[in-house]
């Protein structure tokens, strides 16, 4: 294995955090609903692509998925009523509900507001 | 306080961190819950997605296409025509794959796929991309560079082999049709799909071994 090429130490398809695939489900289900178009996806994507290569942010694929979300959240932002505020505001409340969650138990968005 | 608070603290300190998710999951999960509570997406919608792309579709999809035009000229006709069209022949038509173009390995020409701008792949064939096509080197060496990039993927072209690369896009996408291994000529269709990886469709591998 040591002989191999970064490339190919970079084989996995898998995704390594369920994060990973939901925000490429949900980028994915927003094309087919229409919200925005496979086009507008992709020069998203590359505009955060370029932007993290210009900072020389780490070539990862969790700099890859950090990008893809940075996407999503712009394409919402200009295309429907959930902006950064809100998802900021949102996901306050979501860390309050886990951290008043006992381990174990469902977390329900009610626990963190 | 006391030694012994402290590392109390700290514990239970550690314990809600391993508990609370990491900033982006949060993210993710609020923005999901907003969009479902807006009608945008539904929760079965995603979690379909997320168990169809992490455990049901793979490249054996791509294999099995790949398989069926080694063996039979007519299907390959097709599919090198419109393989759009050809693909619903199986019903693997889908998401990605609206405008899918299949290029063809020879003697004289190899056929490498990338996407330059971001990371547009036919998913609904050959599953999730591996992490190093979505890389930026990869994105932007396989373009300057092909041969010594597909050196480094073991694949060793001599000068009179011509290199195509293709550049993906939203709308545009492509599947290699790797050359068939001498000798399996007499081989099923699904042994043959056996026989064919990922990278040989994406066309960073050019022979395929046979066991």
């Amino acid at each position: 294995m040591k002989n191999l090429s970064p490339f190919l130490k970079n084989d996995s398809a898998v995704f390594d955090q369920p994060w990973h695939a939901q925000v490429l489900a949900v980028a994915d289900g927003l094309v087919q609903s229409g919200l925005f178009s496979a086009n507008q996806w992709a020069a998203a994507l590359g505009q955060q692509r370029h932007e993290a290569e210009t900072q020389q942010k780490p070539d990862t694929a969790e700099t890859y998925y950090h990008c893809a979300l940075a996407a999503l959240e712009t394409l919402l932002s200009q295309n429907s009523g959930v902006d950064r505020a809100t998802i900021n505001q949102r996901s306050a409340i979501w860390a309050r509900a886990y951290l008043a969650t006992p381990h174990g138990q469902p977390v329900l968005l009610e626990a963190g507001e | 306080m006391s030694t012994f608070d402290s590392d109390a603290a700290a514990k239970v300190h550690a314990h809600l961190h391993s508990h609370l998710p990491s900033e982006p999951a949060l993210r993710v999960k609020a923005l999901e819950s907003l969009l479902v509570e807006r009608g945008m997406i539904s929760t079965e919608t995603i979690d379909a997605w997320v168990e169809a792309y992490s455990e049901e579709i793979g490249p054996k999809r791509g294999a099995q296409v790949v398989a069926r035009a080694w063996l039979d000229a007519g299907f390959k006709a097709r599919l090198l025509k419109n393989a759009a069209e050809a693909i619903k022949e199986f019903g693997f038509e889908g998401n990605a794959t609206g405008h899918l173009i299949a290029v063809e390995n020879t003697d004289q020409t190899h056929n490498a796929v990338v996407c330059t701008l971001c990371s547009c792949y036919p998913f609904s064939i050959l599953g999730m991309s591996p992490s190093w096509y979505k890389s930026a080197a990869y994105r932007s060496r396989i373009v300057r560079e092909p041969r010594k990039v597909l050196a480094e993927f073991g694949v060793e072209l001599p000068d009179e082999i011509a290199v195509k690369i293709w550049d993906s896009t939203a709308e545009l996408r492509y599947i290699v049709i790797p050359q068939q291994p001498k000798g399996t000529e007499s081989w099923t269709e699904d042994q043959l799909a056996a026989l064919i990886t990922r990278n040989s469709m994406i066309g960073t591998q050019r022979e395929l071994a046979v066991s």
